[in-house]
């Protein structure tokens, strides 16, 4: 019979430095053998302590952890968020090593590293170095380490951060097939829509179960809470978001977001509609509401706030902190990139990409992992030389001019990039300093941006160990203290969940709005939704650009998302591509 | 009361040899990547032992001296052409005191020696003081040698002086020295073998400092937990290959002293081989402690170079002598691995197989191994936290 | 944004980098205690371990003959601070073992006709065996035997009452009267202790910096290059600085090392001899990229520098070539330097004759860590 793993009122406190942290306060579940478990919730809710902690490599302070099932002891995985390949070795050295670690057969394992290789498709990588792998690869080769002697049950810790949605979808599709071999899995993830194709939830919040069920039963919180209007076909980017901002602002509503050409809305109430018609906002008192099937995310973000008892939505009272950007939004080009090609080796990493941006755009740079995004935002920030054709930021080329042209942008990289050890204001101090603020300024723009992210009560502790989404919120901060007028994010919001993701896309809407440019890569695409237009770079090539309509229209089928849109014209130039060389 | 049904990682028991064989290929493989460590082994004993070998020379020789010569009596002349006999000493005449005193005040010189006006008429009648030695006292070590030569130079050149003379009543002593091991005192034979404890010494320590702080920093630990790798398997997998390599460098180092240095080896290599295990067990031992209980890999740096470097020099007994140091700092001495090894070595290499030396030296090297690689293991967590 | 000169707004940005360095080096209490603790104790330790002094030399006496003369000379020997009589024997056979472990460094055998030879006027032997493992050590040894023999011989004849006092010499030493050891270690560790510390901070700071991810948000700034690198230079130059000088003190404070020179012009030298090794860390620094290549590159520096620079042994005893390599050497100017203003009021004139080379020294290796650096970012 098929394992199981119950667990009973787990507690769990940590002491660092700076405070005493609870992060689990009697938590309770079961993972159901032949299940996929879905454990969700904001950053710092006690995800992955919970994870460590039925891995086994925490002991509870109090609680119970029970085997369900079985007679022996069951075979326990578990992969950390994450997952320490080897980078300095192979692909097939990793996995070798992996499994003499875990004591898989010699006479096995063969045919295990055949099964696994074709599982993941990394079978022509075997030979390649695991750190130079792309990120969603890395989270494959991490997924079959672990998997290398087939457990019982299977823990992964957010197995899907920093992972493309194409990948994402193989993950997925992966440890679905496992199932049939009546394997327990809990898969922790901050992305709702793997949530939702969960056989059952757990939702936790600040060290508490919230709720737990299938998505189906959890769902039924929003019942009759969903609300959708169509929004006329002409709707500039612009206009969505000035549309949702208004939405947001209506009395009553928990939630409001665009989807394609779709608004929806998530109520307070059951049943009662949003009051659109006497918004003071016009194009939105010509919206028709009508009633909508829930998402998961609709409960999610219902429950959180419920919780709270703060029911008004993250988005509504946003303002813009960045004081001079309104300055230059007068449409002209201010990124614009011609040919643009890097070279490493015989590889070409870019290979001739062209796209310009105007002033006050919100501007996505897409693609997989490992596609040649990242190093066209590197060339764009002046960190990596192209090897030929030209990046001009703001009329300069920051590879090459004078420092002070660099202090016409502001950076967030995809990484924490301050030192964990000193407290925030240390870091935020320098983050001015070296752009130029001082004395009074420099203190006044602090107090400012203290009071804007809200981020008073962490101010003076070290920033290290402070929760993802202050992080991310403080790196914002830094990235705007000097009033850039372009701002480059690079995947700011990997990891975040949904709801620091929604607040912190209202700010960036707010900057835009002010004419703030803003070049963003991120993989959630539905996040695109909010660009005003877009590039999608696959294997070194700019394969699509335009609006997001524009994208979805090149995708085939308009009515679909832009997720799908991005995965069918990425599986359009592969095939293209690959019918080229068979010609 | 918690049941936990099992505890990941903790499932394997005891040792298994599959395990162990994977985590030393893996070791062995990140050598092999990352040839920094390989030049640890091979090129930095190479490189000490040269400089060592041939920069450091402890027998201050042909040391400058000025003569200053404020008579012309013959016998100044016979005491200055007796220095210039020896090898110690380089006598270079000069004008007066005023220019030999700038010239000592320069560094140009190490020391002046003036023969004053009345050395002729007092050297005759026997009286004190005719010559006035000035050395620069900042080195104190090399003054002090100069000092000496000068003193036996003129305790020679009088006793000559004497025995010349018909009517001398002194009865000199015969001295018949007998000098064991390295009988023609050349520093090197005594240099050579403490060099290469030094040299293991860091080896050893640079090459595990980090190892350990590195699979925390990058986050490979967390998944090496969620294995079967006992704490066992994980530390003789950390020690295997770097021992193998580190006894590499030893090989390296006894040959170049062998053939380059000719220092002549008189134990057994098979002793030399037990003794070396032992040494490089402790230095691994040390780095692995030092990653262990920082796991941080800028402090375990600065701690590996600055708490074996200078002590291996300063306090093993290579170049000073342990025996002559103040009394705490001499007990101090004996918690620096190095000097064990040190003395084991200079016994084998120059005197033998006395076992006397090198059993007690081996057991204190082997003693201080499982004492470092005990704190290691007990500070090296199954878990996070 | 104010509007300052170019040079005032770098300034002012190399002050905020230069804030935030000290801060991530001094928040942490692990590398605070790493980077004060070991080198107060290692000053105290290897100030009282590096000596060449040799006294207390274990010595067996093996006395066969029974003259008075005899045990006078074995009194002799037994009385020098030199040797401590650790055994006396009675027969040959015991000196090999004693010897062979170490328990004595010299046996001293007097032969049963000793007395007899010396009344009769004629020149009696005696042997001494010394253990030659430590070379310095048996050298001093021999010397001192000599001394006391030569004493002795001397001592019997004026007994005897035939030869007037010998003529004396009389050995003074400038600088330091009691050539103490400690007065000229001391002054080398000053140098020594604070090139360690401040070389391995500059050598892992980018290496660090590259690891923890912290890096590319740096250029981005406006920082440029060489800003970047004076930002990494002060810290650790100001941080050797403070250590130079606190152990410097300490020595006065507690090895009564005198002052007899102008501590401006020792703290002008620390500094150009901290700027050089310091951006002999940030070459280091460029060239490596990760924390484990640079730390073994930055012993790879260090090594040789202490050895090549007369800390233990004389610049003027290594042979040629070698004394030439050791130009390039900014620790052995800083040596100098060091036991010139300490020991002996070392003229400016004399003291800026070590400087210069330093500063070419560091110039050099500042120009080559920047060239390095940027041709990395390419």
């Amino acid at each position: 019979m098929p394992y199981g793993l119950f667990f009973k009122d787990l507690t769990k406190s940590f002491a660092t430095p700076a405070r005493h942290v609870t992060a689990l306060k009697g938590v309770s579940g079961e993972l159901k053998p032949g299940q996929i478990t879905g454990l969700v919730g904001p950053d710092a809710a006690g995800k992955t302590t919970l994870v460590r902690l039925l891995a086994g490599l925490f002991d509870a302070d109090s609680g119970e952890i029970g085997v369900t099932g079985g007679t022996e002891r069951p075979r326990i995985a578990y992969m950390p968020q994450k997952f320490g390949l080897y980078e300095d070795l192979s692909v097939a050295e990793n996995l070798a090593l992996y499994a003499d670690l875990n004591g898989l057969d010699r006479t096995t394992r063969e045919r295990r590293f055949a099964e696994l290789h074709r599982f993941t498709g990394l079978a022509p990588f075997g030979k390649r170095l695991a750190g130079q792998l792309s990120g969603g690869m890395k989270q494959k080769l991490g997924l079959a380490c672990t998997l290398v002697v087939p457990p019982d049950i299977l823990l992964l810790d957010e197995p899907s951060v920093g992972v493309d949605p194409l990948s994402r979808r193989e993950l997925w599709t992966m440890v679905r097939s496992l199932q049939n071999t009546g394997i327990a899995v809990l898969w922790s993830t901050a992305y709702l829509d793997e949530a939702e194709r969960c056989d059952h939830v757990i939702l936790l919040h600040d060290g508490v179960v919230l709720d737990s069920g299938t998505p189906r039963d959890l769902n039924r919180l929003v019942d009759g809470r969903a609300w959708k209007a169509a929004l006329p076909d002409d709707s500039s980017v612009a206009a969505k978001r000035d549309l949702q901002r208004a939405a947001n602002q209506t009395r009553g509503v928990v939630d409001a977001q665009i989807q394609g050409r779709t608004l929806r809305v998530v109520m307070t109430e059951k049943d009662a509609a949003p009051d659109f018609a006497s918004s003071q906002f016009a194009p939105l008192r010509q919206l028709t509401v009508k009633p909508t099937t829930p998402l998961f995310e609709d409960t999610y973000l219902a429950a959180l706030r419920a919780k709270r008892g703060d029911e008004a939505p993250v988005a509504a009272d946003i303002g813009t902190y960045n004081v001079q950007a309104g300055q230059n939004a007068n449409g002209r080009p201010v990124i614009e990139t011609r040919d643009l090609t890097r070279r490493f080796g015989a590889f070409t990493a870019v290979d001739r990409v062209s796209f310009s941006v105007k002033a006050g755009e919100i501007f996505g740079l897409l693609g997989p992992n490992g596609a040649g995004k990242s190093t066209t935002f590197k060339m764009l920030c002046g960190l990596l030389p192209p090897t030929d054709g030209t990046a001009l930021v703001a009329g300069f080329d920051l590879g090459r001019s004078r420092a002070d042209a660099r202090s016409h942008i502001g950076y967030m990289a995809q990484k924490f990039a301050y030192y964990g050890l000193l407290t925030m204001r240390q870091n935020m101090e320098f983050a001015g300093g070296v752009y130029g603020l001082r004395g009074k300024l420099l203190v006044e723009r602090l107090k400012d941006a203290v009071e804007e992210f809200d981020l008073g009560p962490y101010f003076d502790l070290p920033c290290g160990d402070l929760p993802l989404g202050i992080k991310q919120r403080m790196a914002l901060a830094c990235a705007l203290l000097h009033s850039p007028s372009i701002l480059f994010l690079d995947e700011p919001t990997s990891g975040v969940d949904p709801e620091t993701r929604r607040e912190f896309w209202a700010r960036l809407n707010a900057l835009a709005d002010d004419g703030t440019t803003i070049l963003i890569t991120s993989h959630f695409l539905d996040e695109a939704e909010y660009c005003d237009r877009m590039v999608i770079i696959y294997r070194g090539k700019l394969i699509a650009s335009g609006s997001p309509d524009e994208i979805k229209r090149a995708g085939g089928d308009e009515t679909r998302t832009l997720n799908e849109a991005f995965i069918a014209l990425i599986e359009d130039y592969d095939r293209a591509t690959n019918n080229g060389v068979a010609a | 009361m918690t049941r936990a049904p099992h505890r990941i990682g903790t499932e394997g028991q005891g040792f298994n040899r599959q395990r162990l064989a994977g985590f030393i290929r893996k070791e062995y493989l990140q050598i092999l990547r990352d040839p920094s460590s390989i030049i640890v082994a091979v090129v930095l004993p190479l490189l000490m032992l040269f400089l060592f070998g041939y920069g450091v020379s402890l027998d201050a020789k042909h040391l400058k001296l000025a003569t200053v010569l404020e008579t012309d009596a013959p016998e100044a002349r016979d005491f200055e052409a007796s220095l210039r006999a020896t090898l110690y000493v380089d006598p270079v005449r000069m004008a007066n005191r005023a220019v030999a005193t700038d010239a000592l005040r320069e560094g140009t010189i190490r020391g002046i020696m003036v023969l004053g006006s009345d050395f002729g008429p007092k050297i005759a009648v026997g009286q004190a003081a005719p010559i006035q030695i000035l050395v620069n006292g900042t080195d104190a070590n090399t003054a002090r040698i100069m000092g000496g030569y000068a003193q036996g130079a003129w305790a020679t050149w009088l006793l000559q002086r004497e025995y010349a003379n018909p009517g001398s009543q002194i009865t000199p002593l015969v001295v018949e020295h007998r000098v064991w091991f390295n009988s023609g005192l050349d520093s090197h034979k005594s240099i050579v073998p403490g060099l290469m404890a030094v040299i293991m010494t860091l080896i050893g320590a640079l090459l595990t400092a980090l190892v350990i702080a590195r699979e925390w920093e990058r986050g490979t630990m967390e998944a090496l937990l969620t294995t079967q790798l006992t704490k066992a398997e994980l530390l003789i997998g950390k020690l295997v290959p770097y021992y193998i390599l580190g006894m590499t460098g030893m090989a390296v180092s006894v040959t170049v002293g062998l053939t380059v240095f000719d220092v002549g080896f008189r134990g057994s290599f098979i002793m030399l081989f037990v003794t070396s295990s032992a040494f490089m067990l402790v230095v691994l031992g040390l780095g692995l402690m030092f990653s262990t209980l920082t796991r941080n890999q800028f402090a375990a740096a600065i701690l590996a170079i600055t708490a074996t470097m200078m002590p291996a020099i300063l306090l093993s007994g290579f170049i000073f002598d342990t025996r002559s140091m103040a009394p705490a700092v001499q007990v101090f001495t004996y918690i620096v691995p190095a000097r064990y090894f040190v003395e084991a070595l200079k016994t084998l290499f120059l005197a033998g197989n006395i076992w006397s030396i090198l059993i007690p030296n081996t057991l204190a090297l082997l003693a201080m191994a499982g004492l470092f690689l005990t704190i290691t293991a007990v500070k090296t967590r199954r878990r996070l936290e | 944004m104010m509007s300052h000169s170019p040079f005032a707004e770098a300034l002012a940005r190399i002050a905020f980098l230069v804030k935030r360095e000290f801060r991530a080096i001094w928040r942490d209490t692990r590398s605070r205690t790493i980077l004060i603790l070991p080198p107060i104790m290692q000053l105290f330790l290897f100030a009282y371990a590096a000596t060449f002094e040799v006294n207390n030399i274990p010595l067996a006496v093996l006395n066969e003959d029974m003259g008075l003369a005899s045990r006078d000379l074995v009194a002799d020997f037994t009385a020098s601070p030199a040797f401590t009589s650790v055994a006396r024997l009675t027969s040959a056979q015991e000196i090999g073992p004693l010897i062979d472990d170490g328990d004595a460094l010299m046996a001293l055998r007097i032969p049963q006709d000793f007395s007899r030879k010396l009344l009769a006027g004629k020149s009696p032997e005696i042997q001494v065996i010394v253990d030659g493992r430590q070379s310095n050590t048996a050298l001093m040894a021999l010397s001192y035997i000599n001394d006391i023999v030569e004493r002795f011989s001397r001592e019997h004849a004026r007994t005897s009452g035939i030869v007037p006092s010998p003529p004396q010499l009389v050995t003074r030493a400038w600088f330091n009267p009691n050539m103490d050891s400690k007065w000229f270690i001391v002054p080398g560790l000053v140098a020594t202790l604070t090139m360690i510390i401040a070389t391995v901070i500059t050598a892992l700071s980018i290496a660090r910096e590259r690891e923890l991810g912290t890096f590319e948000q740096l250029l981005v700034t406006p920082l440029r290059p060489p800003e970047i690198l004076i930002g990494k230079i002060v810290p650790a130059a100001v941080l050797g600085m403070g250590e130079g000088l606190t152990l410097g003190l300490l020595g006065v404070l507690f090895f009564d090392i005198p002052v007899r020179g102008d501590v401006l012009l020792l703290v002008l030298g620390l500094a150009v001899f901290l700027l050089s090794v310091t951006s002999f860390g940030l070459m280091i620094s460029a060239l490596t990229s990760t924390q484990q290549q640079a730390q073994i590159a930055a012993f790879c520096f260090i090594m040789p520098a202490v050895i090549l620079s007369g800390f233990t042994t004389p610049v003027g005893n290594m042979p040629e070539t070698i004394q030439w390599l050791t130009l390039f050497n900014p620790l052995r100017y800083m040596l100098e330097i060091s036991r010139g203003v300490f020991l002996q009021d070392m003229p400016m004139s004399v003291v800026f004759e070590h400087v210069w080379p330093m500063a070419i020294i560091g110039v050099a290796a500042a120009s080559a860590a920047t060239w390095l650096f940027s041709r990395k970012l390419q």
